[in-house]
């Protein structure tokens, strides 16, 4: 016999104050990386306050922090958008440079992979 | 909800966002994912497991009966949706130059718009199959495959498989030679590991070469 997982307590239109899309911001991703920046703007609590203090110590991904928070993705990347642009959150993508998979990044990350054996 | 198992599974062994956050590695590292995909009970949580440097965490995707994943809450109907666990894990490598994210993730056809989301931007996919049950495995290979991502399948050996050729194997997936076909036991790292190199090798192969500057 297994248990549900446990359900959360405030629905996800309540966690985005009923906001269904971030305005003005850079796409986010599962993989976009996520580090508090500056104080907790005034006024902003629950689960901004959440998510912001999660990522003050370091850096996780969106992902890893909708876990840890126990939200949805789609409400993590709401909460996130708000705080960096507000200036409390920096976010940087998973791939510094923007690039895209190249040949050297696959070769360096095949040699990483062998190194583990 | 067939996936609801083994996440409540994970839940109950101590897996869970419970305990602290593990911090990505101060190096700025570049992040790739990697989608582990395949039928129900292959093993996908388990190779994840196996490989994850970090307890494996969570997170709830919702999505409508109907088959489309639910981003915009204002059209929420409330009673259809329901909600898939994704499992995933991380691997630093390369003195901390690398993050590698595994993301287990459903291999049916009904989830294909979750599919295409959680795939954006990954590097390729690994197919886990078990011989006992091939043609399970197709719904997950069509979904890679309009991805178009480049995979690799690998074989789950499970204590009671009876033996059986990877050639017969890659005949009846009906498998294109040059995609790679592995065997592994998903508890034990080192063909865990192999699995990763032959995927990622694949991918490698599929790269266009670039010019000399």
């Amino acid at each position: 016999m297994t248990t549900p997982p446990r359900r959360r307590l405030v629905p996800a239109y309540l966690a985005t104050h009923g906001r269904t899309a971030a305005a003005g911001t850079r796409p986010l991703d599962r993989l976009s990386v996520l580090h508090a920046a500056a104080d907790l703007p005034a006024g902003l609590g629950g689960e901004h306050r959440q998510l912001w203090e999660l990522v003050r110590p370091g850096a996780l991904t969106l992902a890893e922090a909708a876990a840890h928070l126990r939200l949805p993705v789609s409400a993590t990347v709401f909460i996130a958008a708000d705080l960096a642009e507000r200036g409390a959150l920096s976010v940087r993508a998973p791939i510094p440079s923007a690039q895209p998979v190249n040949r050297d990044l696959a070769e360096r990350l095949l040699s990483g992979l062998r190194a583990l054996k | 909800m067939d996936f609801a198992p083994s996440s409540s599974n994970a839940a109950l062994l101590g897996d869970g966002p419970a305990g602290a956050p593990a911090y990505l590695p101060p190096t700025d590292p570049i992040l790739m994912k990697l989608m582990v995909t395949g039928p129900f009970g292959v093993g996908k949580t388990t190779f994840v497991r196996t490989l994850s440097e970090i307890p494996t965490l969570h997170t709830e995707e919702t999505m409508t009966a109907a088959g489309a994943p639910v981003d915009d809450v204002s059209r929420t109907p409330g009673k259809t949706a329901t909600t898939v666990a994704v499992d995933f894990g991380r691997l630093t490598l390369a003195d901390g130059d690398f993050v590698l994210y595994l993301f287990g993730t459903p291999g049916q056809r009904r989830f294909l718009p979750l599919w295409e989301d959680l795939a954006r931007g990954a590097l390729g996919a690994l197919v886990l199959v078990d011989t006992r049950r091939l043609a399970d495995a197709f719904d997950a290979m069509d979904l890679i495959e309009e991805a178009g991502l480049p995979y690799t399948v690998a074989v789950n050996r499970f204590p009671d498989t009876p033996p059986i050729a990877l050639d017969a194997v890659r005949a009846a997936l009906d498998l294109d030679p040059a995609t790679p076909l592995v065997e592994l036991d998903a508890r034990v790292r080192e063909g865990c590991v192999d699995a990763l190199i032959a995927l990622t090798q694949h991918v490698l192969d599929r790269l266009p070469q670039e010019s000399a500057p």
